[in-house]
């Protein structure tokens, strides 16, 4: 136990970080890798790796994620805004140089190789992304003359034409849906949430047209014709798990889902362990969502009501894209589960995540220095 | 002061120290940024709000989708329809005596979910380590397939079963299933017949109990696991596999290439057996030998020959124009439209209507169907049921063929048995009508009481023509070409058949004959017809090929074997009368 009355940094997160938070990302990381047990030997076998491959693999990222996690957690506001801008800058570059260098994985180029490591900077890009837009906003509310939301425009656009040019549109609407809701809690006009919606439905509706496979899948969803195997069969796991699941190891229909160890985790969670065990992984994600949202609500500081806000949305809005392609609530769309999936890039991006909600959410003096300062003056602490 | 003036006199001197700090508008100001920040917290807090709501319904939903998904019956069984349908039942089938000659036992059948199978190569060879004679190819195929539901092995035994348990190849399952046994195999082939490997009835009388609604039950899923009553049958098996038996026998013996009988109840109408050789194994009818197909008992429409004469002679005196005393001129062929009818055993003298019978003359048989025509020739044939298709519960029944055109000739030729193609069971049938006073009963292999069958039977000859076929029959088996069937203590009667046989329409040139008996015993009050027939012997007792020396041997055969399980009492001496000793 670290004691109270201490003040070194450690004492000081100790004491002020949000626990519930935290336990809620360890207990989801914690889920993600026995899960890999479940999911991943199938895959490696079939893929002629050794059998625990991917679970070896998960553990040797999980190491470096939950420690990008804690150091990330430890940084101020100001640092969270600063890092941001570092990642974004560095991510979007990593992006741009994986249009032209990358590695072309079923016919996309996302994958950027540096050394033996293969890294996905569009993971990385997204929190920073989400925070950049939050301080964009934000100064927008507190100077309406500052173009704060011309900014964040701009940088939207930049990064939509940097995903859809990979192509990625799954990530494209995750970050679409993500800087929406942003833009709509920092009071988006309702002229402009209409016109941005039709914009959308637009890109959709172009997507839909340009890319064969965009269509391909939607059709399929909604006339259940074609080549439905990934989700039939996903759909088949759950229902054969039942409340309770098949038990560990005693999955079959995992063995012959494909990605059953990043995009379709889900069902092979509810073949093993049941659905009550895949409704208790939702409700996780549900509780960090909505309590992510509810200190957005109490939250005094725009910037930081903005940023926790849109990165939860952003947690919140890449598990349930992946739960609902699982339970063939929408279209099948490759997304990771978050926290929960293999894959390194992902969940050491999704840590950064975790780690900026974390330090936003701390419990901080200026928070009640801000709170004071509204009966007393107006001399208001700028959002740092 | 109050508080709340206090507060506002903090409040003011705050804004005035704001401003004083050098900013010459900061009161308004200052005042407008607050209001718009608080508007603008205000705004923002409740499009969280929104945004919570949001959130809150798309859990909502996954939420019940989950319960949905949870409440959902695993569906990877239904493309193999209802489990029930395999484990329906089919009753039990027995013998008069209740003796069990079909049954269902439990077994399993393999199958493949392909698209679960993790490693084809690997679960193939473990496969073939417990099913060798898995045919590597089809297989292989079948388990690289799209599809959802493959069998691999229908009807397992249970070591097999548990062999592939034990391998835990994941993919493969088993589903119980009924397989049919019939306990007397061959013996009771073609009367019981069998059925597919789905269960259904494909010949004999497991056709007929589908066909009387089984089938459709099983089709609508109204099956049931329960045991159902079982099907009782008119057959006896112990005369059954005597009668099969001395045909297997006797197909060897005589070097024929096909043998038949039948028992049949003069009174009832029942069959109590009946059998023909070649036939097949219903345990595993794939394998059996092709022309084991075909019942030539109901199934195979032969000429009769000389067999014939038995109904010719009682349609002329059943007429009434030809008395047992009458006699015929057969000294001389008939010849008519190119063709000349002579005798086999020509005597070339008048003959009277029992030495007509004793020496099978064809001319005299002739003669006596001129005298009764044609059209009464036609209509007695019909009355005995030979021109029409048998009706009975087995399916396979064929129609007997007779000439489109009734001439004159045809007419001759038909009197000793040629240019009418009948079935076995349809003469003996017919025979049996002579025998038991004069009723036509329609053959059975249900069980029939003596009432019913007078309930439907219906006379076709008078009384005293069955006297006198009696009395022909008897004489022609004591001194004709029946001897060979004496049975000591039973009497019995009969006539033979000899006839030329039909290959491709045509007599055939290599002298093979298709040879029969019909007879009755005990002749004095017959219970029972027995035909036996012999198709294309090389030989027969004594090295001669006609039908007194294979076919009436082989009912003697019968009857010796058969006639004390059948209940009837053997008579020795001349009149009839009990011997003091035994035989």
């Amino acid at each position: 136990m670290v004691s109270r009355a201490e003040r070194g940094p450690v004492a000081d997160w100790f004491w002020t970080i949000d626990r519930f938070f935290l336990a809620a990302f360890i207990l989801l990381m914690g889920i993600g890798f026995m899960l890999s047990f479940a999911a991943s030997p199938a895959v490696a076998e079939r893929l002629n790796l050794d059998s625990f491959h991917f679970v070896k693999r998960h553990a040797l990222f999980l190491v470096p994620a939950i420690a990008t996690m804690v150091a990330i957690s430890f940084l101020s506001p100001r640092q969270v805004r600063r890092t941001a801008a570092i990642l974004l800058i560095l991510s979007l570059a990593a992006m741009v140089l994986a249009l032209f260098f990358g590695i072309e994985v079923k016919g996309a180029r996302r994958w950027l190789s540096i050394g033996s490591l293969s890294i996905q900077p569009s993971e990385f890009m997204k929190p920073a992304f989400v925070v950049i837009c939050a301080w964009l906003f934000s100064e927008h509310a507190r100077q309406p003359e500052i173009p704060g939301n011309l900014f964040a425009i701009l940088l939207y656009g930049i990064v939509a034409a940097l995903l859809v040019a990979q192509p990625d549109l799954g990530q494209t609407i995750l970050v679409t849906a993500v800087w929406g809701g942003m833009f709509f809690m920092a009071g988006m006009p309702w002229i402009w949430i209409i016109l941005l919606g039709s914009v959308a439905l637009g890109g959709f509706a172009v997507a839909y047209y340009m890319f064969d496979h965009v269509a391909g899948r939607v059709d399929r969803f909604l006339t259940g014709e074609g080549d439905t195997f990934q989700v039939d069969t996903a759909r088949e796991a759950i229902i054969r798990g039942d409340w309770f699941g098949k038990g560990p190891g005693e999955g079959v229909v995992k063995r012959i889902i494909p990605d059953s160890h990043t995009d379709f985790i889900f069902s092979v969670a509810a073949e093993e362990f049941g659905i009550i065990f895949c409704m208790i992984i939702v409700a996780v994600f549900a509780f960090v969502v909505l309590r992510g949202l509810n200190h957005a609500f109490k939250e005094r500081n725009d910037f930081t009501r903005f940023a926790v806000a849109g990165l939860v949305l952003l947690i919140g809005t890449q598990s349930m894209i992946n739960v609902g392609v699982n339970l063939e609530l929408l279209p099948a769309k490759g997304m990771t589960l978050p926290l929960i999936s293999y894959g390194g890039s992902s969940m050491t991006a999704i840590c950064v995540t975790a780690g900026f909600i974390l330090a936003l959410t701390r419990h901080r003096p200026e928070k009640r220095a801000t709170e004071r300062s509204l009966f007393r003056s107006g001399m208001v602490a700028p959002a740092e | 002061m109050s508080f709340l003036s206090r507060i506002m006199d903090v409040k003011s001197k705050a804004h005035f120290s704001h401003g004083g700090n050098g900013r010459p508008a900061g009161a308004t100001a200052s005042t407008a940024f607050q209001g718009h920040r608080k508007r603008s917290a205000s705004q923002a807090r409740s499009r969280v709000a929104v945004i919570m709501a949001v959130f809150g319904i798309a859990y909502c939903v996954v939420g019940g989708r989950l319960v949905q998904y949870a409440i959902t019956a695993p569906e990877s069984v239904s493309s193999i329809g209802p489990a029930d349908h395999l484990l329906a039942s089919r009753p039990d089938i027995v013998d008069r005596n209740g003796e069990i000659l079909a049954t269902d036992i439990r077994t399993v059948s393999l199958y493949a979910e392909p698209h679960k199978i993790v490693d084809v190569d690997e679960a193939l060879e473990q496969l073939r380590t417990v099913l060798p004679e898995l045919d590597s190819k089809a297989t292989y195929r079948k388990l690289t397939s799209k599809s959802r539901f493959q069998w691999l092995q229908r009807q397992l035994t249970p070591k097999q079963q548990s062999r592939i348990l034990a391998l835990g190849i994941p993919g493969v399952g088993f589903r119980p299933e009924k397989r049919r046994f019939y306990p007397s195999g061959p013996a009771s082939a073609h009367i019981v017949g069998y059925v597919n490997i789905d269960n259904r009835g494909i010949a004999g009388m497991e056709r007929y109990i589908d066909n009387q609604g089984l089938a459709d039950l099983a089709a609508i899923g109204m099956t049931s696991d329960a045991k159902l009553e079982p099907v009782r049958l008119s057959i006896d098996i112990r005369v059954q596999s005597m009668l099969h038996d001395v045909l297997t026998e006797s197909m060897a013996k005589y070097q024929a290439e096909a043998a038949g009988a039948v028992v049949l109840d003069v009174h009832t109408g029942e069959v109590l057996a009946m059998g023909s050789v070649p036939n097949y194994d219903p345990n595993n009818p794939a394998e059996s030998a092709k022309d084991g197909w075909l019942n030539r008992m109901t199934d195979g429409t032969f000429e009769m020959g000389s067999t014939f004469k038995t109904f010719t002679t009682a349609m002329a005196l059943d007429s009434g124009k030809v008395k047992l005393t009458d006699s015929f001129d057969a000294r001389y062929p008939i010849r008519i439209g190119g063709f000349t009818i002579k005798d086999f055993h020509g005597k070339h003298r008048v003959l009277t209507v029992p030495e007509i019978f004793q020496y099978s003359s064809n001319i005299g048989t002739a003669k006596m169907a001129d005298i009764v025509g044609i059209p009464g020739h036609k209509e007695f044939l019909t009355r005995l049921g030979l021109l029409s298709k048998m009706q009975t519960e087995l399916p396979e029944v064929k129609a007997p063929t007779q000439p489109r055109e009734w001439k004159k000739i045809n007419s001759i030729t038909i009197s000793f048995g040629h240019g009418v193609s009948t079935t076995p069971l349809q003469t003996a049938v017919a025979g049996a009508a002579l025998m038991n006073g004069g009723k036509y009963l329609p053959p059975t292999f249900l069980p029939r009481s003596r009432d019913e069958a007078d309930a439907m039977a219906q006379a076709v000859v008078k009384p005293s023509t069955g006297e006198d076929m009696k009395f022909l029959l008897r004489w022609n088996a004591m001194n004709g070409s029946g001897k060979r069937a004496l049975v000591p203590g039973f009497n019995v009667g009969g006539k033979t058949g000899t006839a030329d046989k039909v290959v491709n329409g045509r007599y055939a040139k290599n002298g093979l004959n298709f040879n029969a008996f019909l007879s009755a015993f005990p002749i004095d009050d017959p219970q029972y017809v027995v035909l036996s027939f012999i198709d294309a012997p090389k030989t027969g007792e004594g090295g001669g090929r006609t039908a007194g020396l294979n076919a009436a041997p082989m009912v003697g055969e019968i009857i010796r074997r058969s006639a004390p399980l059948l209940g009837v009492k053997p008579k020795f001496g001349e009149d009839g009368s009990a011997l003091l000793v035994s035989y």
